[in-house]
């Protein structure tokens, strides 16, 4: 949810019933208790398995979309979903298999943390997770948090990211009486897109169960796209050209297994994870270019396991580790240009523990420690073989007085980095302070004042580093200092025609600095990289939500977002772009969400805005990119018989057929469609 | 609510306005200090801007001796039809017999236009092609993308291209080195400087000798690695310039001049002194050259001149009044013909307008205009062009 509610028990049983569609009522009454405790539907996780959770708030709620909202609302995988985020900027470059990462309030894809089931995914080589490549098939929540998620039982690493993302799947529920759940679901759609998955829920205990989910999809990748110009005076089409995508195709596998445990006053956790594909690389659009020759194999595993218990009523604690091995072959045989045929392989191990003693009701103080191993190897020419080990210490305090909450976390992080046949670069140690206050003025009113300011950093990354000719080892990390001020408020949730609504504002500022940029080097078009610029921030996010009852059995809920930003290049007066709206950023961006159900039936309408910005840094018209807005409509019916539920859908995106490119000569599909139909029992 | 509705709806609809693309404006800067005399025989100069690689950014830019003025982008207003505009990384140009031909590396193409016009007259389709000179109203083009070789999938060797300039239409190929880079016609032969940049770390380190009329390859000679410039001289001599490895081994410049009852030409001198780029005007060679200091973390420039009669650097600076420092990145430089105006561009740091400097002959700065992204090759345009 845009704007996170409840604080009834009656309205959450409302919402939850409403949108938790796959979630069986017997859960409800369980989770309605905590999430009124815990004040945030993120804690769901913990939820299923573990009644007796510590309670935990989170002082500024996050933004909310859950696994209903994402069934209806035209989203193939986890990025398109987070275009509805107020603040978020998704780099798009098309098509299924394109990539696809988000920067959040214009800090640049590497200052976001992007959790699966509480533990980062991450990726030393470049530091940006493709979310393209998340699937929403099983995902039960996506929720994103500016600053981090303001809670203070998490890993260290939960209080570093500059924003965090936290995709959650879904959990194994069984209604009384069930051992399993099964749900098979086939999707397909324009570019010959066929998405057949399967899910199964086993109860192999009273205390363990087990879901496995699986996965494929293959997609041509081609689409049509156009591209047309207009004379300047006159108004005469100038060239107007239609194409079909080429090399964009995608095969790619999902395998996903996880066994759930409770024990006493505690709980556990174990999943793995495997995604393999296989894809081309559609490249730009230029002139006499429409066709490109790269691949792209990955094959991205880990295993990840949570323990959880609650040694006393004051004492609690989490132990998580990982291990992850991505690795990606990249593939060019097209003679017209450099031939590549390169292996890269990244192992990551990581462990934390983390730590809550309640010290009264009202005061909170953690401590976690978390160590991450990364390493990566190529067959390329002068690859140095970079071996990290990064250390987080965290310590954090929560405090309620009154009707103030507050809490104060810091991250001390130590890195340092190993190379084979080069030198090292030193250590470097890094501190991520954080602090977050809300206050309730009122006691009948669900009106929120909040606030927070946060340092963090990002490391340079292995490419940033040690990248043959372009890396450059003497990099420091990039620092990104944020402030906001916010107000939210919820209406009392009433039976009546207007059933709820809320409105969150928040105004910020973000200062970047040593901003790692590539810079020319030498002669001859090329480049390394330098922790040269410096951006200022200052937006503003605005959201609200609303539902709506008419008639009996009819719901319309409407979200609406908006984000305004200037985000300016001031690293030197000297510039020509000095003061100008860094790349990429939109002054003025938005979305809506509208869903109509009606027994059994839904409707949705999604709805996108991105205002006009600049391809390169310089706000001159040679660099100037249209706005672009896309609706998408679905309509989906269940039916229920017995006890098997069937679901169709059919969904139309870009229904205008708008041409329009998010990065430069990468273009966006015209209208296109999906069709989906799932089976459950 | 209702009014938080309206709100959005208005903000929606007042930043919605999106317009249909239009053409890319052509721009003009007066420049009154680039008015030629009457008696001058050159009315203009070009300039392609490369552009970064995937922008499609590669544009054409004039400067206009006879009006005074500066016209920048003027390719797109001037072939609006063309899908898509010039293309992506412009890498030469040079005009020969009243015809502009635009080399754009990316867009595998080299691009004809009418000289005086600006106007498109046809494309010839060459990959990855680099560099483009005449001889005898055929055009030779350095290409990374020869021949495959059967037993070496993997590594293409390039090749020179062969198109008629008043047909348009391809002759023919030979294979020359790996990823040859700039060629130049000295007597009956046409000599290709090899980079095998693609190669690294086992860069070619040859030039080769292409006897025109045969059409084919008849020497190798080694030189340095990585090599990418190539000029001739009045004397009948080689300049060419190596990059090396950008680490343990430098830049250099060499000469090379045909043994006495030889028809080969051999290295006769290395000047030791790095080289990026060169021009050569009357007896002397203007180069700059930029090279990347781990150390400091900064490109150090030099710039110079050398006689080419004596080989001696007789000047370690051509910009004389200490405006050599508003450089950034040298990428490309020129000669006035008559006049002796130094042009240097500046790339910046190759994702926003570069700048076009002038010097007067003395090496003091007269003027300078914004170009588009990494202004890079010029040439002149003689009256009657």
């Amino acid at each position: 949810m845009p704007v996170n509610l409840s604080f009834s028990h009656r309205r959450i049983l409302l919402l939850l019933s409403w949108l938790s569609f796959i979630l069986p009522a017997s859960a409800v009454v369980n989770k309605t208790e905590i999430i009124n405790k815990n004040d945030t539907v993120t804690d769901l996780e913990e939820i299923v398995v573990l009644a007796d959770a510590p309670s935990q708030d989170d002082i500024i709620s996050g933004q909310t979309l859950d696994g209903k909202t994402l069934e209806c609302m035209n989203a193939l995988n986890v990025a398109d979903a987070l275009r509805y985020f107020a603040g978020v900027q998704l780099k798009d470059y098309g098509g299924v298999g394109g990539i696809k990462t988000i920067n959040i309030r214009s800090m640049g894809t590497n200052h976001v943390g992007v959790f699966y089931d509480g533990i980062q995914l991450s990726n030393a080589q470049n530091g940006q997770v493709d979310l393209g490549q998340y699937s929403l098939d099983n995902i039960r929540e996506i929720s994103l948090y500016n600053g981090q998620k303001s809670q203070i039982f998490q890993s260290a690493k939960d209080f570093n990211s500059a924003g965090s993302i936290y995709l959650w799947t879904r959990h194994p529920q069984f209604e009384d009486g069930k051992s399993f759940n099964l749900r098979v679901k086939l999707k397909a759609g324009s570019s010959d897109l066929i998405n057949p998955s399967a899910l199964i829920d086993l109860k192999l205990s009273e205390k363990v169960a087990a879901t496995l989910s699986a996965e494929w999809l293959s997609s041509s990748g081609k689409y049509k796209f156009r591209y047309r110009r207009k004379a300047v005076m006159t108004d005469e089409i100038m060239y107007d050209t239609t194409a079909t995508r080429q090399n964009g195709d995608v095969r790619a596998t999902r395998l996903e297994g996880a066994l759930y445990g409770k024990i006493h006053r505690g709980s556990w956790m174990i999943k793995a994870y495997n995604y393999t594909s296989e894809r081309g690389v559609p490249g730009a659009i230029v002139n006499n270019v429409w066709r490109r020759g790269e691949r792209i194999w990955d094959n991205n595993s880990f295993i990840q396991g949570t323990f959880r218990k609650d040694f006393s009523d004051r004492y609690h604690a989490r132990a998580m580790m990982k291990y992850s091995y991505y690795l990606t072959k990249y593939v060019n045989k097209d003679t017209t240009v450099m031939m590549i045929d390169n292996v890269y392989r990244q192992k990551e191990l990581y462990f934390s523990t983390s730590h809550l003693y309640n010290i009264t009701d009202n005061w909170d103080v953690s401590g976690a420690y978390d160590v991450q191993w990364n390493t990566m190897d190529a067959d390329m020419y002068g690859f140095v073989y970079p071996t990290r080990w990064h250390n987080y210490i965290s310590v954090a305090s929560s405090l309620s007085v009154g009707r103030v909450k507050m809490q104060g976390s810091v991250v001390l992080n130590l890195v340092s980095d190993h190379t084979r046949d080069a030198e090292s670069p030193g250590n470097k140690t890094e501190w991520t302070p954080a602090f977050f206050i809300a206050y309730h003025p009122f006691r009948q009113h669900d009106l929120k004042l909040h606030g927070f300011a946060k340092r963090s950093f990002r490391m340079p990354t292995f490419n940033d580093l040690y990248y043959a000719e372009m890396g450059n080892s003497q990099l420091r990390p990039e620092l990104a200092t944020q402030y906001d001020v916010g107000i939210a408020y919820n209406s009392v949730p009433s039976t009546g025609f207007f059933t709820s609504w809320g409105v969150q504002v928040d105004g910020y500022r973000n200062f970047v600095k040593d901003k790692i940029v590539a810079y020319p080097k030498g002669a001859q078009f090329r480049w390394t990289m330098l922790n040269l610029g410096k951006v200022h921030v200052t937006g503003l996010d605005v959201q609200a939500s609303m539902m709506v009852q008419p008639v009996t059995n009819l719901m319309l809920t409407l979200r609406l977002q908006y984000t305004y930003q200037e985000a300016y290049d001031v690293t030197s007066p000297a510039d020509t772009y000095y003061r100008d709206q860094i790349p990429y950023i939109p002054w003025h961006s938005g979305s809506g969400i509208f869903q109509a159900d009606y027994r059994g039936w839904a409707f949705n309408c999604s709805f996108i805005y991105t205002g006009e910005r600049y391809n390169q840094q310089e706000n001159i018209v040679y660099n100037h990119t249209q706005p672009w807005y896309t609706t998408d409509l679905s309509l989906s019916k269940t039916f229920t018989i017995k006890n098997y539920t069937m679901r169709g859908q059919v969904e139309v995106n870009n229904v205008f057929s708008q041409d329009y490119d998010v990065i430069l000569n990468y273009p966006m599909p015209k209208r296109n469609y999906r069709f989906t139909l799932s089976f459950t029992i | 609510m209702g009014r938080i509705i309206v709100f959005f709806i208005v903000i929606m609809l007042l930043a919605a306005c999106r317009e249909d693309e239009v053409v890319v404006p052509t721009e003009y800067d007066i420049l009154p200090g680039t008015l030629a005399p009457v008696e001058s025989e050159i009315d203009g100069m070009y300039l392609v801007n490369e552009g970064n690689m995937g922008s499609n950014k590669c544009t054409l830019d004039y400067l206009d001796y006879r009006q005074g003025y500066y016209v920048r982008n003027l390719y797109a207003e001037r072939n609006p039809t063309v899908i898509k505009e010039l293309g992506d990384v412009g890498n030469d140009i040079q005009i020969y017999n009243g015809r502009l031909y635009v080399v754009v590396n990316c867009s595998n193409k080299v691009e004809v236009l009418d000289a005086a016009t600006g106007v498109r007259i046809g494309q010839v389709n060459i990959p990855n092609c680099r560099y483009i000179r005449f001889y005898r109203n055929k055009a030779y083009v350095t290409s990374y993308v020869g021949p495959v070789q059967l037993n070496n999938p993997d590594a293409v060797p390039g090749a020179v291209y062969r198109f008629d300039t008043r047909t348009l239409e391809i002759e023919g190929r030979v294979a020359v080195g790996y990823q040859p880079d700039e060629l130049c016609v000295l007597g009956q032969y046409i000599y290709v400087a090899n980079s095998g940049g693609y190669m690294a770390p086992n860069y070619d380190n040859t030039v080769s000798q292409i006897e025109i009329e045969g059409f084919k390859q008849v020497h190798k000679i080694p030189v340095a690695i990585n090599l990418h410039r190539i000029r001739s001289d009045r004397y009948g001599k080689l300049w060419v310039t190596s990059r090396g490895d950008y680490e343990s081994i430098g830049s250099n410049l060499y000469v090379l001049e045909k043994k006495q009852g030889r028809n080969e030409m051999v290295v006769t001198d290395t000047l030791n002194v790095p080289c990026t780029n060169l021009t050569i005007s009357g007896d002397s060679l203007y180069y700059y050259a930029t090279e990347w200091n781990n150390y400091t973390q900064r490109n150090t420039i030099t710039y110079g001149i050398i006689d080419i009669r004596t080989h001696q650097r007789v000047s370690d600076h051509f910009i004389t009044d200490g405006t050599e420092s508003d450089i950034t990145i040298p990428y490309g430089i020129a000669i006035h013909p008559e006049n002796g105006d130094i042009y240097v561009t500046d790339a910046k740091n190759y994702v926003s307008s570069g700048v076009l400097n002038c010097y007067s002959r003395e090496g003091v700065l007269k003027w300078r205009v914004r170009t588009g992204d990494i202004p890079a090759h010029m040439c002149f345009r003689y009256k009657d062009e």
